[in-house]
């Protein structure tokens, strides 16, 4: 029902008659689908399972929690989740500039449109997710009355973090649908200026903040959940994820070279464009199973529609390419190699070689197929050899790339600005060598952590030192001031602080230790400074699962410090068991413990154990880069307006360091 | 143009030597595929490498043995026996029915060598949303990072 009206809608938008009606009909295409999905989350609240989707993946024992959770747990419910999410960022672009822009905005209205038919075509049409029992075409499921109870949510996904973790990785697929609208319809549109540049920036930092969100607390439930003792294996869905996270990455650090100096305009365009060809690839490959699955699920006719889909984007992106491609013409040259652009266009280059390697890798096994017609993989070891190195570069850019001035560096101001920060990262590299550290890239990245964090941190001293002399207020008022007055630029050294504390957490994973154990009651496990001691084990009957759980008391340096009670939980609507791993995390390690099983010669529960160093440092980061991006999305605040007369030769001060032509500063900033 | 130059020769060291750790890695962990009819054509050179074949648990085929569990394979009609030597446990979606997903080498008798078992259950699985569908699937390798 609600699905006809959502489809015309949206076809309608396709015909710009009037602007006004077509917005408006953009809206009403928006009010349709949240009305879409309330209905479906309206069905998992009301246990009805007379549909098909809801006895799938809830039943009645559900925690509300989950019951919303249920809604994206299938491929159905999570396309038209996407749909509700793409129609929130339309709603929102819709309203935010409904007066403004009127050259532009019809453009970016038709390709947003265009997006949400190719989606509600989908929801309708192919994976419409209100099917009801009975109906013909209904998973094998033939019964004509309505189901006692669902078969339950797969307990994998009965875990706080799913709840939050598919909206905010679905929040940055979608988002990035803005910023392709909008640089595709300025293209289009041949809209004068940079203006567009600033909104698709804007936009494109909202989603990149959803999408680096989502990966975060994807590793994190992988992390808790999996009790595999990691965060990150490279598996194809992981890796579309994070496809698009590094173009984007590449384009809010190269889209800057083309707001001071009008470089790389074409570059930008395209960057643009392929993040969103990727959110629709990363899309794809989740819900089609293309790569991982090997077992040849019959997964739907969704892979040529996306495939379709795809394809399209491409013939349009190129069209308008080329038919304006003058529009793109660059204002400038690269000057000096020692230069703030030559470090975004390194910057640049290495997350797309990044890119492309985390690409060729996860599709390796369709195209050896094509090529050689073997189906070949590659695992870890392929993308560790190549993205460590990536990652350590970036990190150097991070610490070098925005103390670089614009156009050249000279000698000296290269010296004054990295003298101290090289100084104290090689001392720390010495020191740790010292102290017996071995592991050669780990060793690296604390060097290189070390000297991010000083250039970054002597930033802040330095700005805040001036507005202090000059306001008189604390050292930390003053930072704070800083930050505000240029928030993104600030906001962006907040992000590569946090940034830092991910990568120091990643190094840490050259230090994991596991040991795994059968454990009868009274045997103990010896781990780093922690002695496991098995107590026992008893059942706690819940609600929805029975738990089994360890008992197991952690000694630490001979002293009892806590219990840990890893469980394995079996859920009786499902037949499942799921795994709770214990885990006891502290700034210096992570002591996680897993029940891992019954041993088949001993029939006496195996314990697994793992002592991986510095992770909390990861998620510690994902908050920090989450904080600087939000910093960075706020409106600048402009100094005292009693002081404006001082404002000038306030920002002079800031860029100190940098022997510079003034005018091209950073500085000054707008939106 | 000397300047395009320099560009030119720092952009090519830094894709070339990418290029030179792409392929040790891809030497180092390149995994065939294989379907368990195939496996059976092999010869030579191509039986000894690593790889990985999917098929169904055949019903009542897991046996728990000293250091090892044996288990059959079925797919396409073919079976395939395989002896499981991982030292962790097996996942929990490993049972009668279920598919599973073997890496190792071909070894003896026409018996398959596996460090590694994956598992989905057959009857309901289905990627799990939001960027984890393929890990879903238990394993019993602790790869990765």
């Amino acid at each position: 029902m609600y699905a006809f009206g959502g489809g015309i809608a949206a076809i309608v938008t396709r015909h710009p008659l009037l602007i006004k009606s077509t917005r408006q009909a953009g809206i009403a295409t928006c009010g349709l689908i949240f009305l879409a999905t309330l209905s479906l989350e309206y069905l998992f609240f009301t246990d009805n399972f007379s549909v098909a989707y809801v006895v799938s993946h809830s039943n009645r024992d559900l925690s509300t929690f989950y019951k919303i959770a249920a809604l994206w747990a299938g491929q159905e419910g999570s396309l038209l989740f996407w749909s509700f999410l793409l129609a929130v960022y339309v709603i929102s672009v819709l309203l935010t500039y409904r007066n403004k822009n009127g050259e532009l905005m019809p453009y970016v209205g038709v390709v947003m449109a265009g997006v949400q038919i190719f989606f509600l075509t989908l929801n309708n049409f192919v994976e419409n997710p209100f099917k009801a029992l009975g109906v013909a075409g209904a998973n094998g499921a033939m019964d004509l009355v309505a189901r006692a109870d669902g078969n339950g949510l797969t307990p994998l996904l009965q875990y706080p973090e799913m709840v939050i973790h598919p909206p905010n990785l679905y929040s940055g697929y979608t988002g990035f649908t803005i910023p392709f609208a909008f640089a595709l319809g300025a293209l289009l549109a041949r809209y004068p200026g940079e203006k567009w540049i600033h909104l698709t920036r804007k936009w494109t930092m909202i989603a990149w903040m959803f999408q680096s969100m989502g990966i975060l607390l994807g590793a994190h439930w992988a992390y808790a959940v999996l009790g595999w003792g990691g965060y990150w294996g490279w598996d194809p869905v992981e890796n579309a994820s994070l496809l698009p996270w590094l173009t984007g990455t590449a384009f809010l650090h190269s889209v800057m070279m083309q707001e001071k100096r009008g470089m790389m305009k074409v570059w930008n365009v395209w960057l643009v464009f392929i993040t969103f060809l990727l959110c629709i690839l990363g899309t794809f490959l989740t819900r089609s199973g293309v790569v991982s699955s090997v077992h040849a699920f019959a997964n739907s006719a969704i892979g040529t529609w996306f495939v379709g889909f795809i394809v399209i984007i491409l013939l349009v992106c190129f069209g308008a390419y080329f038919k304006n491609r003058d529009y793109l013409k660059s204002e400038n040259q690269l000057d000096s190699i020692v230069s703030r652009e030559s470090s975004f266009l390194f910057n640049n280059l290495i997350l797309l070689v990044s890119c492309v390697a985390v690409l060729s890798g996860t599709l390796f096994p369709v195209f050896s197929e094509w090529f050689t017609g073997n189906r070949i993989s590659v695992g870890a070891p392929f993308f560790n050899k190549v993205n460590i190195p990536i990652g350590l570069l970036l990190l150097f850019l991070t610490g070098v790339g925005p103390l670089l001035a614009w156009r050249k560096t000279s000698t000296e101001s290269l010296k004054r600005n990295f003298g101290w920060p090289l100084g104290i990262g090689l001392a720390a590299g010495v020191i740790a060598l010292v102290f017996g550290f071995r592991q050669f890239y780990s060793w690296i990245c604390l060097i290189l952590c070390v000297f991010v964090a000083s250039t970054v941190l002597l930033e802040f001293y330095r700005g805040a030192k001036v507005i202090r002399a000059r306001s008189g207020a604390s050292f930390v008022a003053s930072a704070v001031d800083l930050t505000m007055r240029n928030t993104r630029r600030y906001g962006g050294y907040i992000v590569h602080m946090g940034m830092v504390f991910v990568f120091i957490g990643l190094a840490g994973a050259a230090f994991n230790r596991d040991v795994q154990k059968d454990m009868r009651q009274g045997d103990t496990l010896q781990i780093g400074p922690y002695t496991l001691l098995m107590q026992g084990f008893d059942t706690m009957p819940q609600k929805n699962y029975t738990a089994q759980r360890l008992l197991v008391e952690v000694l630490q340096d001979g002293k009892p410090t806590m219990m840990l009670y890893p469980e394995k939980r079996r859920f009786a609507t499902t037949v499942e068991n799921g795994t709770m791993v214990a885990i006891h995390s502290t700034l210096k390690e992570d002591l996680y413990v897993v029940y891992a099983g019954t041993s088949p010669d001993t029939q006496m529960p195996v314990l697994h154990a793992y002592l991986n160093p510095l992770v909390k440092w990861i998620w510690l980061g994902g908050a920090v880069v989450v904080f600087g991006t939000l910093v960075a999305l706020l409106p600048n605040r402009r100094a005292v307006l009693v002081l404006s007369g001082a404002q000038q030769p306030a920002a002079l001060p800031l860029a100190e360091g940098l022997p510079t032509p003034v005018t091209l500063r950073k500085g000054h900033d707008h939106d | 143009m000397k300047k395009q130059a320099k560009f030119g020769v720092g952009i090519g060291v830094i894709v070339a030597s990418m290029g030179f750790l792409a392929w040790l890695g891809y030497g180092e962990s390149k995994t065939y595929y294989h379907t368990i009819a195939e496996l059976q054509t092999l010869s030579g050179s191509a039986n000894s490498q690593r790889m990985r074949v999917g098929g169904t648990v055949a019903t009542g085929s897991i046996r728990h043995l000293a250091g090892r569990v044996d288990f059959v394979l079925e797919g396409e009609g073919k079976t395939l026996p395989v002896s499981y030597i991982g030292n962790d446990p097996l996942p929990d979606t490993f049972v009668d029915k279920s598919q599973a997903l073997v890496e190792g080498r071909p070894g003896p008798e026409g018996r398959f060598v596996a460090e590694v078992v994956q598992a989905k259950c057959a009857s309901k699985y289905e990627a799990a949303p939001g960027g984890k569908g393929g890990a879903a699937p238990k394993s019993t390798e602790p790869s990765g990072m």
